[in-house]
């Protein structure tokens, strides 16, 4: 089982923009006691999709190659509730990025209505081990087929963005 | 370029937004660490605040010289040796190093660090 919080990507410029959407369902468990008899997502899994949605960002800059980590949340506001059959559209812009982490702006929306907006900051770690295997027993280039980053990916150029060559065999 | 008060204003901005601290906390002698609970991702977090404010590039180690304070030439026993002092003084010439050179403890040099040095390094960038 994976730590996932976002369906698939829709749209990702390297280096800029990514969005990504996360459908609610009532069959998830989390909403089934959260709360009881008004299922409600989580704000902690929704900001969970828009750091997973703006960590792919930065983390497909480097060509996957950095350990990206969630570092700080400065700035996290909810306006209303995700509820079973919302689709929650994240959408993440990278404000600037350099060799020890990244900042993003993230904004989650159900329709054309904001739903929740996050400034969040990553850091790159464990450089010096950088090279080991992050996903020991699992296929990364499978959860970025899943997710569809490749087929959706372009470069600022317009170009379709490809998967880089370390991970081509497990793609 | 701006004056001392305008670049004082949008550091403290700066501050307020990163560390979640009230704007009277932000006072040019308040240090980072101590005053205003600066952690370490913090800094990477004013960084880039102080990058986009002031549209200015910052290398990394050159607001905070991380270098010089893991490096064996200059770290003895925990403590930055004199040529390391002399090194910090080169690299860090916005930062009042006075407190921290009568007792130069590596892990006490983040809590010396105040708002005006940090305003200091942002004028002689701008």
């Amino acid at each position: 089982m994976r730590w996932f919080w976002i369906d698939r990507f829709t749209e990702l410029v390297s280096g800029e923009t990514a969005t990504a959407i996360k459908t609610i369902s009532l069959s998830e468990e989390h909403l089934h006691d959260h709360f009881s008899g008004i299922p409600t997502m989580p704000n902690s899994l929704i900001l969970e999709g828009m750091a997973q949605t703006a960590g792919m960002l930065v983390s497909q800059f480097n060509a996957f190659k950095e350990r990206v980590i969630l570092a700080k949340v400065p700035r996290l506001v909810f306006h209303c509730r995700g509820v079973p059959g919302d689709t929650l559209t994240y959408r993440a812009k990278l404000e600037a990025i350099e060799e020890t982490g990244a900042r993003a702006i993230t904004t989650s929306h159900i329709g054309e209505r904001i739903q929740a907006e996050a400034e969040i900051l990553f850091a790159h770690i464990d450089r010096e081990t950088a090279h080991r295997p992050l996903f020991e027993g699992e296929d990364f280039g499978d959860l970025l087929k899943s997710l569809r980053i490749f087929e959706v990916g372009r470069n600022p150029d317009g170009s379709q963005l490809n998967c880089p060559e370390h991970l081509l065999s497990k793609t | 370029m701006p004056s001392k008060e305008e670049v004082f204003e949008k550091v403290r901005e700066s501050l307020v937004d990163a560390l979640g601290v009230d704007d009277d906390e932000v006072t040019p002698e308040a240090t980072l660490v101590g005053d205003l609970g600066a952690e370490s991702i913090d800094f990477l977090d004013i960084v880039f605040r102080l990058e986009k404010s002031f549209d200015i590039k910052i290398p990394r180690g050159e607001l905070f010289p991380e270098d010089i304070l893991t490096n064996t030439d200059y770290v003895v026993d925990g403590k930055i040796n004199a040529e390391g002092l002399t090194e910090l003084k080169k690299r860090m010439p916005f930062a009042d190093l006075s407190e921290f050179e009568k007792n130069p403890v590596v892990q006490e040099f983040a809590t010396s660090l105040t708002v005006q040095d940090m305003c200091n390094y942002v004028e002689s960038k701008v």
